[in-house]
């Protein structure tokens, strides 16, 4: 059974709707891997599961955690699952932890919530989960301030927060992204082995290909707020079906370095329009390079051995259709 | 810690140093003898000489410095040229007056504050809310003297409830507390609109915060986050702005005294300074800035007890 099925989850703020009809499944001790640009509704998506969304921001759709759906339990049964059964690490670790609190205390803060452990107890359960994030002398960092900690190690204490109730499902937000380069091989390792001993279920949202192809097992292509590719790590990233998914492995292989800047540059044509402002049709419209008339209708998501796909003229499925221009500039 | 505390409390004293000699200077500058104001025109050189030398106002003014210092520390404050009282008693008796009325306008400032900063904020982007920050815009923008005659008008002239000046003794504390009634509404009000301010400022940043999220995430519902992890740090700002404010509303009494005519200590430093009654105004100035200089040495240890940033520095 999967640890976490997500059905036609949507997102909306006044009006625009910023994620469309999103659905995947998380198995126990699966990897399952999101990727898309910033923008694709990557974040909103894992918000909305654990009902986090911000102001103005509403979801509808389901996400059934085991047998419960966190969109249609109360406010109260989703506190008693958020910390417990389902945890998700944020992108930023800077800012993720309460500046005026002790490490120790907030590490075992989920553990005194949920299991009702006296403060003596949570702060020694801390001090062990600190030492199982590979945190040099948990004794002491135990009691220090978070500005104490470098952002390694913050990111460190963040998941162990997330484990401190062994969840059954852990979702992490570009965990690595705010991290110096140096250390965010050593986080996901760090990330990689706690997923394993628990045998959670681990959705991980992302833009590194490589760490993709290293960690998870499956992927789920988002653009647009909607799911425009799934399927096993191995047939995503050698034989991509949408244009979009190719176009992200085309980018991340070539990675090209600025030579004055040293950033790498953009390799998508084109860039993420702003939340509202994708073409109707296939949300890629605008962007792809196989766009026909007929995208200017929404192409349905459509399974195809353990592949699904939403294009009209897929990548290496067959031969674009006669009659398409290659600009894609078709408004 | 320590270290830090003896180090601002060097600055305190170096600071009620530097006050102490504008406050003599500047008053000690002002125009006319002190002597000839207390005998009037009419009195003849002689006398005039005569009273300047009783006073000390003849000794160098280094010596005149020192003596009044000297007095400051040891407490005794000596006595008015003018009403002949010992400044002490009438320190204190004014004190009397306006402590009770600043706290009042504390009070009553909080008491507006609190809900208005935190439902407004709480309301955001609700039509509610919008009104509560338009409540504390318009207590911020009307000066204390106008929203206090306002009030005289309103309640002491058209319904007679609360009295429009004077002030009894304490030994009635009913009607005294009613006549400090309006004073400290008019004070606080102002107050309670720059308060409300800031506080609506940091419960919004509050909300947006990644730790109050963290929090939630644990699985603390919002009412549990915002006290275990919201209360300290939206404290932070606001005990600096307390701070300011309670200074703000010692030098806001004064102007409110003259308002509604009440024995406090603005009404004293007023007459005493048309009085030329220099001891008696400097020794106010001094202790007026003597106690917003230590509010805001409190204002610094306070924060610094309250955010572990800054605890580990000097
Ligand atoms: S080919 Fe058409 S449907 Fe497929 S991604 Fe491009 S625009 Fe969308």
């Amino acid at each position: 059974m999967a640890a976490l099925s997500v059905r036609d989850l949507s997102v909306r703020a006044q009006g625009l709707e910023l994620v469309r009809d999103v659905s995947f499944e998380v198995h126990s001790g699966e990897r399952v891997a999101l990727i898309g640009e910033s923008g694709s509704g990557k974040s909103l998506t894992a918000m909305a599961i654990v009902g986090l969304l911000g102001r103005g921001l509403s979801a509808s759709g389901e996400a059934r955690l085991g047998d419960e759906d966190l969109l249609g339990v109360s406010e109260r049964r989703r506190c008693q699952l958020r910390g417990d059964r389902i945890a998700l690490i944020f992108q930023d670790p800077m800012t993720a932890l309460d500046p005026t609190m002790r490490i120790g205390r907030q590490v075992g803060e989920a553990l005194r919530q949920h299991r009702g452990l006296s403060r003596r107890q949570a702060a020694e359960a801390a001090v062990k989960l600190l030492a199982r994030v590979e945190i040099p002398d948990p004794a002491r960092y135990a009691h220090s301030y978070p500005h104490q900690l470098s952002g390694g190690l913050r990111q460190r204490v963040m998941m162990a927060i997330a484990i401190s109730c062994d969840p059954d499902v852990i979702l992490a937000d570009e965990p690595t992204t705010a991290l110096d380069v140096t250390v965010q091989r050593r986080v996901l390792e760090l990330l990689d082995r706690l997923v394993r001993e628990e045998g959670s279920a681990l959705l991980l949202i992302t833009h590194d290909l490589a760490v993709v192809s290293e960690m998870c097992d499956r992927v789920v292509t988002m653009y647009g707020g909607r799911v425009v590719e799934s399927g096993s790590v191995e047939s995503m990233l050698t034989a991509p079906q949408h244009p979009y998914t190719d176009a992200l492995l085309a980018a991340s292989s070539a990675v090209s370095i600025d030579g004055a800047s040293g950033e790498p540059l953009p390799a998508i044509a084109g860039s993420v329009p702003a939340a509202g402002q994708f073409p109707p049709g296939c949300p890629y419209r605008d962007r792809c390079p196989r766009a026909s008339q007929q995208c200017t209708t929404m192409p349905p998501l459509e399974a195809v051995g353990d592949r699904t796909v939403a294009c009209w003229h897929p990548v290496g499925r067959e031969e674009p259709a006669a009659g398409i221009t290659t600009e894609g500039t078709l408004k | 810690m320590v270290r830090f505390a003896a180090h601002r409390l060097g600055i305190l004293v170096l600071s009620l140093v530097g006050a102490s000699v504008l406050v003599f200077g500047a008053l000690t500058l002002l125009p006319g003898s002190p002597a000839q104001v207390i005998l009037g025109t009419q009195a003849t050189p002689q006398s005039v000489h005569h009273l300047t030398v009783q006073l000390g106002l003849d000794k160098p003014l280094w010596q005149q410095y020192f003596d009044w210092l000297h007095g400051m520390v040891t407490g005794a404050l000596g006595t008015s040229y003018v009403s002949q009282l010992p400044i002490g008693t009438q320190i204190w008796q004014a004190l009397q007056v306006t402590g009770p009325l600043v706290l009042l306008g504390l009070v009553i400032g909080l008491v507006i504050a609190i809900p208005l900063g935190l439902f407004g904020a709480l309301l955001q982007g609700r039509a509610t809310g919008a009104v509560l920050g338009a409540i504390g815009q318009v207590g911020l923008a009307v000066p204390t003297f106008v929203g206090g005659t306002l009030l005289i008008i309103v309640f002491a002239v058209e319904f007679h409830v609360l009295p429009a000046s004077g002030f009894p003794e304490w030994s009635h504390p009913g009607s005294a507390l009613k006549s400090l009634l309006l004073p400290a509404i008019s004070l606080g009000v102002v107050e309670g609109g720059i308060i409300s301010r800031y506080l609506r400022t940091s419960v919004l940043d509050l909300l947006q915060s990644d730790y109050l999220r963290t929090a939630r995430m644990k699985g603390l519902s919002m009412g549990q986050a915002l006290r275990r992890h919201g209360l300290r740090n939206a404290m932070l700002p606001l005990v600096t702005v307390g701070g300011l404010e309670l200074a703000g509303l010692i030098v806001g009494a004064i102007v409110v005294e003259n308002v509604f005519t009440l024995p406090g200590i603005g009404t004293l430093l007023l007459t005493s300074v048309n009085n030329r009654d220099l001891l008696v105004a400097q020794d106010i100035v001094m202790f007026v800035s003597g106690t917003v200089l230590v509010l805001n040495l409190l204002v610094d240890l306070s924060y610094r007890l309250l955010d572990p940033r800054l605890a580990g520095r000097s």
